[in-house]
């Protein structure tokens, strides 16, 4: 045994599995460390922000609007406006995203007109945000006379995360299993009685989830509504769209000009007076809580779903 | 018998009647799948139809060989390779972190980590992705950038170097998930057949799985590259609005987005140059996006069709 031991082959090769055990140690660690790091990027900026704009994280600064005097400064416009943003990006994005994700999935037939649809989603997943601000000011704001207004500002989104939406949508269709769609057909159901009536609300899970990722993504989105041309300086709100008249709901606030979140922290980050980088601080925190929050509540209900449904 | 032979006329008449709305149905759904197509053509024909009048004016020899961009100076020249040095620059530091982090997080994710820890640490680096591109401006230029000048004395409060870091990182969860698929594409009885030889975990992911998902992660850096390009708020932060023809990342330059932005914040007429130099900026910033996607998205469907 002792000169199986000594054998130098073997303790050759014993010393070589031992370097590569010992590579596959000190990588584990660096994989670690790496994945640490990143996260800690995501809390440390968190932390900041709220620490920063702490001084200012209180019920006044959502109650005023923008002003000279950093102390003074506060949100309200800004929120109002992106609360509106959103409505109308949501009321867009929605049904033209699920009826487009439908349309692939249980209608398209497989062809070359299938294949420029599919491939032209999965571009515009790829094209800079700040393209479609330059679509959006050349069509919206000029060709179609919306102005600098609610509704491009909202357009402008809708159409940034279509893809967003149709993918997540197409695959919560997916998903569904075909035994479902064909026990509907045998009934004697049409195309679109199995999809309004078993397809759709089977997979409603993945189509919000889907819609809160794509929202929480527009509610960031800086650069197209600069090249709108939103204001950053703006101290009224926009027409309510609540009425004390019949009919009671007004579209006014459509037309109106309007800041967002992201251009206010943009127009306080970009000033020299360190007072503003404490309203920066304090939108930054807002800002990126209400996105960690609605990328939360995605996670959560994603979760939920895969683990309710067992078909 | 006489009681049921009633019954067709109507049951037809409703077959008929849903058939039709099945019909109408089809054709609104078909439409909306049309968004997709019309934005593509609207985006190529907008920003065709605003730069023409900007290349009647500056021949496009000028565009691509002029060392200058002052577009809104009293003597402009209309040069876009500082914009485009700027914007290759900030790719490249950017690069530099997403590409080394995001490979190591993915074959940390993929080969190395348990099911619990995947799961668990996955929607946490979807949280880094979704953070706003503004917050990750101040944070360039808040935090990242009086770091950095401890380190490099005399760095200028906007410079390349930390915006480009900071879209790293911004890239890092990108990179990592999409060539973390690619790794999880490849078969399990090629593993095996790894491990059956005595290679350890790392030697597999190293010598069977990266090569095995050799497309696929390209076509995560190569979609990196493309958000990297075409990110905007970041670099009008934190890295200047100044033109500046340089390959040194510590130097303060525009991009070809910062450009966009900067001309959008004041209020420029319609028909105004310096209006229509922005449509020309980004009808390079497409083409040259356009390129990666086509690009990434090529090489993503190689390594679907691979096993």
């Amino acid at each position: 045994m002792a000169t199986v031991a000594q054998d130098p082959a073997l303790q050759a090769i014993r010393a070589g599995v031992g370097r590569r055990k010992l590579f596959d140690a000190i990588f584990v660690i660096i994989g670690l460390l790496v994945m640490i790091a990143a996260l800690a990027v995501l809390c440390v900026l968190f932390l900041d922000l709220v620490v920063q704009g702490a001084p200012r994280l209180n019920w006044d600064f959502l109650t005023s609007y923008a002003s000279r005097k950093a102390e003074n400064a506060g949100i309200l416009a800004a929120w109002v406006g992106t609360s509106l943003i959103m409505v109308v990006t949501a009321c867009v994005a929605m049904p033209v995203g699920v009826a487009a994700a439908v349309y692939l999935e249980e209608y398209a037939p497989k062809n070359w007109f299938t294949a420029i649809i599919e491939i032209n989603v999965t571009n515009l997943a790829g094209v800079p945000s700040i393209i479609y601000g330059l679509l959006a000011l050349g069509l919206f704001v000029y060709k179609f006379n919306l102005g600098q207004s609610i509704a491009a500002a909202g357009l402008t989104l809708a159409l940034l995360i279509l893809p967003i939406v149709i993918v997540a949508t197409r695959e919560a269709v997916r998903a569904v299993p075909r035994a479902i769609r064909e026990a509907a057909y045998a009934l004697g159901a049409t195309r679109w009685e199995v999809t309004a009536h078993h397809v759709l609300p089977y997979s409603m899970g993945g189509v919000l989830t889907g819609m809160i990722i794509g929202l929480s993504r527009a509610i960031g989105e800086t650069a197209p509504i600069i090249t709108i041309g939103a204001l950053s300086f703006i101290a009224f709100l926009p027409s309510p769209p609540v009425t004390a008249e019949f009919p009671f709901l007004s579209f006014a606030w459509l037309k109106d000009a309007f800041t967002a979140m992201p251009i206010q922290m943009f127009n306080w980050v970009s000033r020299p007076d360190p007072a503003f980088r404490v309203n920066a601080a304090a939108a930054g925190a807002t800002l990126l809580g209400m996105t960690l929050l609605m990328n939360g509540i995605a996670i959560w209900l994603r979760f939920r779903f895969r683990k309710r449904i067992n078909w | 018998m006489t009681a049921n032979s009633q019954s067709p006329a109507p049951l037809r008449r409703s077959i008929r009647r849903r058939r039709v709305r099945d019909r109408l149905i089809e054709a609104l759904l078909l439409a909306a799948g049309l968004v997709a197509v019309f934005t593509t053509l609207a985006i190529v024909w907008i920003l065709v139809v605003e730069a023409l009048p900007f290349f009647e004016h500056v021949p496009l020899r000028d565009f691509l060989t002029d060392t200058m961009w002052t577009p809104l100076f009293a003597e402009p020249r209309y040069g876009i390779l500082p914009l485009v040095a700027g914007t290759l620059v900030t790719t490249f530091v950017a690069l530099a972190v997403a590409i080394p982090a995001g490979t190591t997080i993915a074959i940390y994710l993929s080969e190395f980590a348990s099911h619990r820890l995947r799961e668990t640490v996955k929607p946490a680096l979807e949280m880094l992705g979704a953070v706003p591109t503004i917050v990750y401006g101040y944070f360039a230029l808040v935090m990242v950038t009086p770091f950095l000048q401890k380190l490099i004395p005399g760095l200028p409060g906007f410079n390349m170097l930390s915006a480009g870091l900071v879209i790293g990182v911004m890239i890092v969860p990108y990179v990592a998930s999409v060539s973390e698929d690619a790794m999880r594409a490849v078969p399990n009885y090629m593993r095996e057949g790894s491990y059956a030889m005595g290679a350890t975990r790392l030697q597999t992911a190293m010598r069977v799985v990266m090569p095995g998902a050799l497309s696929g992660i390209a076509a995560a850096y190569i979609l990196g590259i493309s958000r990297a390009v075409g990110e905007t708020m970041v670099v009008a932060v934190a890295a200047g609005l100044q033109p500046n023809l340089t390959w040194n990342p510590t130097e303060s330059a525009a991009t070809i987005t910062a450009f966009i932005v900067q001309v959008s914040l004041g209020d420029l007429p319609h028909d105004s140059i310096g209006y229509q130099s922005i449509f020309a900026a980004g009808l390079v910033l497409l083409i040259v996006t356009l390129a990666f996607n086509i690009a990434g998205f090529a090489l993503t469907r190689r390594f679907r069709e691979a096993y």
